[in-house]
């Protein structure tokens, strides 16, 4: 019977309604996936079309590739016939491995078998999934094209009219940026809650800034600090930009477990922990599994302590065409980028390198005229071979300059910004062992040869060693010897080191001033050279900061004559429990910091000028980071930056009118706020008071309604207006004599 | 401003009065004792003692004749301020946190604390003051005539509002409400503070139109009477025991400090133990006071504004006279507004 209307059930609603219902992307999710087990097949397009007597040989042409990639056998390949008793250009080829099989799909897809023929290979399970009937349309639709957007400028902080600069700040469970206002409150940009879940970084020319999840790297820019790049690299630790913001390396102790549709990470980075990713396509460019340095020897009885991990695990070079990593006491891997490939097909062996530094800028040494990075790597004293410091030419691979040396119990490689020099400080000890001292070896990069200065003028061991960004002097913290255990911090001794003025190029170093018993140890140059905070951080008892000039425009001392230098200290500040001291890009600014990773006492940040005055204090609870947002270099060329120094009188009088001005502004701001707020307040009273005695009338009260009640016994004082001034005289006798006059 | 040392106490310090004149000086400590001293040198005038338990509150009554202490022995005590003598014990369940007379000094409202089962309480209880000549002072009424309970969050701060038109309490999880005296109903509450940062100290201006509230979550607010509505807040980077309005000058007087039981170093400089002066108005810090070694528990400012006196974890009360800049001190729209 035909349902009509009037047989229709409950149910036949139900069922009607059912079948209205969409279920296919439900369909689509609870799907079972046949394909599983299936991993190992790969489907091979391409082939020539062959008769059935020939296929054989076909058959055997073909493993011959297939089996450079991993195992299959004849048995293992399945070429169908179609009716006419022809092969149709195609055949199933089953792997051992699953692995084996996305080897092949990765490395003979597009591989030319012959001249005519070229391989396609696919998964199996990847023709299933995306070739299947009805999954792919039979007419060519040209996909649409998104409409231009544009996109925000990544550099607009640049063209603040006051040139002022921005800076990060992590406190608590927030990110802020926020523009430095000198002595004013800073003027905030963006300030987001759980904007990263372990650290932010700017990249080094300020571009973008980086922050950490769980689930990969995030890079932020613009002016809205808009998403720009995402690097999924699950449980990140470390991130680190390369110099000129081109590649960014990612660290995770924990090996990638690559998961099936994974879009970006594929099954090449499972297992590893370090990948490097070109920052322009958000691509992994290679990724590699950690060596770990290893552990400092442990003393008998004692724990092996923790492996620690090599960062930055690749070191670039300065003009980012080559990063290197090494394999402590092996070898120096050189790769090119962007391919990623080992430079000449080998690592560099070296036996026992401990530490290399690339030159932080492109160097023309003398008569040299291709182009060459340089980097630099130590050996320490293997049985009875010397220890070794060693230059050497990228991509040539030639060692340029090698300087042995002996006693030595640990070697420190410092360029200067410029790659003009490297300072190699190498502790010796002496032949007992016993007593510690530093040699201070200076390579001079750009002269004839590589010549080596020594400065030995230093008895003590030197615990800290900085170069002047652009310049030819540095600072040196050093310590005697300490008691091991002792409570108290070791007494330090900082000394000011310049060159001897010889015409143009800078002549030998000599020691200009040590300064004696402080305990700083840390070293702090201005980006742009001259001035310098040396401090004491980290520590429990102090928290000075010396603020040093190193071009002092004054009296010079006689004594130091001959140096490019004029030491005058300009101001001591102290921040209690500073941990991180940074100057702001442009050196006119420095900010003290104590962060609550270090310790929870006393959290926040100080900003002082470059003279060490003190602008402003900013506790913050919970401050964990400040960090100021990186300049690109400047555009200007080397006439332009001279121009503007020549007028830098007429410039400065500008800013000055400008600042008075806006201070003025500030100060009525200030005052009109005052006088508003004080108005109001006296409203309220009076509104108060108003109410109060309308109150008092309707319930008949009398004014003093509040005095005491009941007390009779008050003193009369009580009522009266005014203090009550009780004047006491108190009479003392001295002394009593009596005379008896007559 | 040379303060004049009080060291009376053994252990520190709970509340510390001035009586109306400004003459006298009350103060309490967990060492059982109420102290009471002349104002203008510091000599101790007497003791009060009697009681079993720490001493955590004491008021004095508008005419400086009856002297009202709480105590963790679980009892109020009404002391005859000339001769030194109990006039009268109420028995309550718990200890007394806070007790204060009424502007008029016909009530006296004593806040109870949650414990043992029992909920926290603000009782009023009547005073009579005899015969005006100091005699039968110790006929007084048995019972509170009203108790309202706080079943949310306990009372740990009370006080009269003017003609005493409104009981106003501070509770525990930082909210302040405010009661009918006559009935005991609850007219508003208002989360002052921080969710869950006690309210350690409710003071009321001389004219008792509006109070500022002292809490953990290391802020002060000025807070209207009539309406709880928030008028200043005063931000400072410590915890905050109690606060005070001075008279004569518009100020406010804030003092705190790292609890002994969280300083982690013994170091004056991490505990915070100054006491804060800030503008009433402008809401600016103006001026520290240091010189306690431990926190600051309580503060209280001269009914004239005169001086001001700081009692401490530490077991000394400091008083301060302030001296003639404090007074001359303004801001210049202030001195615009008194031109005018």
């Amino acid at each position: 019977m035909a349902p009509s209307f009037d047989t229709l059930t409950e149910q036949d609603f139900h069922e009607e309604e059912e079948e209205e219902i969409d279920f296919s992307d439900l369909k689509e999710q609870y799907e079972v996936k046949l394909e599983e087990g299936l991993d190992t097949f790969v489907v091979i397009d391409g082939l020539p079309v062959v008769p059935e007597d020939s296929r054989q040989k076909l058959v055997k042409f073909l493993l011959r590739k297939l089996n450079t990639i991993g195992h299959t056998s004849e048995d293992a390949v399945f070429m169908p016939l179609n009716d006419k008793g022809m092969s149709e250009g195609f055949a199933f080829v089953e792997y051992e491995t699953p692995e084996q099989a996305l080897a092949a799909v990765k490395q003979l897809h597009g591989v030319p078998l012959d001249k005519k023929h070229t391989l396609a290979v696919n998964k199996l399970m990847d023709i299933e999934r995306y070739g299947r009937e009805g999954r792919v349309e039979e007419e060519y639709h040209a996909p649409e094209l998104e409409p231009f957007k544009e996109k925000e400028h990544l550099r607009s902080w640049m063209a603040d009219a006051h040139a002022r600069d921005q800076f990060a700040l992590y406190r608590n469970d927030k990110v802020g940026v926020f523009w430095n206002n000198k002595s004013n409150p800073p003027e905030n940009v963006v300030d987001r809650a759980h904007w990263t879940q372990l650290f932010v970084q700017w990249s080094p020319k300020g571009t973008f800034l980086a922050s950490v999840h769980p689930q990969g790297v995030q890079l932020w820019g613009g002016a809205s600090f808009s998403k720009q790049k995402q690097f999924p690299h699950p449980f990140v630790q470390l991130v680190e930009f390369s110099p000129l913001e081109g590649y960014l390396t990612t660290w995770s102790s924990r090996p990638i477990q690559v998961e099936e549709g994974q879009p970006i990470l594929t099954f090449e980075e499972d297992g590893k922990n370090i990948i490097v990713w070109d920052i322009e396509s958000g691509k992994p460019l290679r990724s590699f599994v950690s060596h770990d340095l290893a552990a400092p020897a442990a003393a008998e009885g004692e724990v092996q302590p923790k492996k620690k991990v090599q960062w930055p695990a690749f070191k670039w070079s300065a003009d980012e065409k080559y990063c290197a990593r090494m394999l402590q006491g092996q070898s120096i891997s050189i790769y090119e980028v962007p391919n990623m490939n080992l430079l000449g097909r080998t690592s560099v062996k070296v036996e026992g390198v401990n530490d290399f530094e690339w030159s932080p800028a492109t160097v023309t040494r003398e008569g040299v005229k291709t182009y060459e990075q340089l980097l630099c790597f130590w050996t320490p004293e293997i049985g009875s071979n010397p220890a070794r410091v060693a230059m050497m030419s990228v991509p040539s691979k030639e060692i340029v300059r090698t300087r042995n040396l002996f006693n030595v119990s640990d070697v420190k490689l410092h360029w200067q910004s410029q790659g003009a020099y490297v300072c190699v400080k190498v502790d010796r000890h002496s032949k007992s062992k016993k007593s510690m001292a530093t040699n201070l070896e200076i390579f001079r990069v750009r002269e004839k040869g590589v010549p080596v200065e020594v400065v030995d003028s230093l008895k003590d061991t030197v615990i800290n060693f900085s170069w002047e960004p652009n310049g030819s002097r540095f600072v040196v913290i050093t310590t005697g010897e300490t008691p091991t255990g002792a409570a108290v911090p070791p007494k330090t001794a900082v000394s000011f080191f310049a060159p001897e003025k010889k015409g143009n190029i800078a002549g030998n170093f000599k020691l200009v001033r040590t300064v004696d018993k402080k305990t700083s140890n840390g070293i702090y140059w201005s980006p742009k050279g001259r001035f310098v905070v040396v401090a004491t951080v980290h520590s429990q008892s102090n928290f000075d900061l010396d603020f040093w000039d190193m071009d002092f425009e004054g009296e010079k001392n006689e004594a130091e004559k001959d140096l490019a230098v004029n030491l005058q200290l300009m101001k001591t500040v102290e921040h209690y429990g500073v941990t991180d001291i940074e100057w702001d890009p442009t050196g006119r600014y420095v900010v003290s910091s104590a962060s609550v990773w270090t310790h929870s006492m006393e959290n926040g940040w100080n900003l002082h000028t470059f003279s060490g005055t003190t602008l402003s204090e900013n506790p913050t609870e919970k401050f964990k980071q400040f960090l100021w947002r990186p300049r690109p270099p400047t555009l200007l060329s080397k006439e332009e930056q001279k121009q503007v120094r020549k007028n830098l009188r007429e410039y400065s009088k500008e800013f000055d009118e400008e600042d008075r001005y806006a201070v003025d502004i500030a100060n009525t701001a200030v005052v009109e706020q005052r006088k508003r707020v004080l108005s109001e307040w006296l409203a309220w009273l009076r509104r108060e008071k108003e109410i109060q005695a309308e109150e008092r009338e309707a319930f008949g009260l009398p004014e003093d309604v509040d005095s005491p009640k009941l007390a009779k016994d008050a003193r009369a004082g009580n009522q009266q207006e005014g203090d009550t001034i009780v004047e006491e005289i108190v009479e003392e006798i001295i002394e009593e004599t009596e005379e008896v006059i007559g | 401003m040379r303060p004049i040392l009080l060291s009376g106490h053994e252990r520190s310090l709970t509340q510390i009065k001035f009586n109306k004149d400004g003459d006298l000086i009350f103060s309490t400590s967990k060492d059982k004792v109420v102290c009471a001293w002349w104002s203008a040198n510091g000599e101790r005038l007497g003791t009060y003692s009697g009681h079993q338990g720490a001493v955590w509150t004491v008021d004095v009554s508008p005419n400086t004749v009856l002297l009202a202490t709480g105590s963790a022995d679980n009892t109020v005590r009404l002391w005859n301020i000339k001769t030194g003598e109990c006039v009268k014990t109420w028995d309550f369940p718990t200890a007394v946190k806070r007790v204060a007379f009424s502007p008029d000094g016909s009530k006296l409202l004593a806040v109870t604390e949650k414990r043992m089962g029992f909920l926290g309480t603000i009782a009023v209880l009547d005073i009579a003051y005899g015969d005006g000549e100091l005699n039968n002072l110790n006929v007084q009424a048995e019972e509170p005539s009203l108790r309202i309970t706080c079943e949310d969050s306990k009372a740990t701060v009370a006080g009269w509002s003017y003609m005493g038109k409104y009981i106003i309490a501070g509770h525990e999880d930082g909210s302040v409400s405010q009661y009918d005296p006559k009935t005991g109903d609850q007219l508003e509450n208002v989360q002052a503070h921080e969710f869950d940062h006690q309210i350690n100290d409710l003071q009321f201006s001389p004219d008792r139109t509006y109070f500022i509230t002292a809490s953990k979550d290391k802020s002060a607010k000025l807070i209207s009477a009539s309406n709880l509505a928030i008028l200043k807040t005063y931000v400072a980077d410590t915890p905050l025991n109690s606060a005070s309005i001075t008279a004569k000058k518009d100020y406010v007087i804030l003092g705190g400090g790292q609890a002994a039981m969280d300083v982690t170093t013994t170091s004056a400089r991490q505990g915070k133990f100054e006491a804060r002066f800030y503008h009433k108005v402008f809401e600016d810090e103006i001026g520290r006071v240091r010189g306690h070694f431990g926190p600051l528990n309580t503060i209280d400012v001269h009914p004239a504004g005169t001086a001001y006196a700081s009692g401490g974890e530490d077991g000394y009360v400091r008083i301060h006279h302030f001296d003639k800049p404090y007074f001359d001190f303004m801001y210049e729209v202030e001195r615009e507004q008194l031109r005018k």
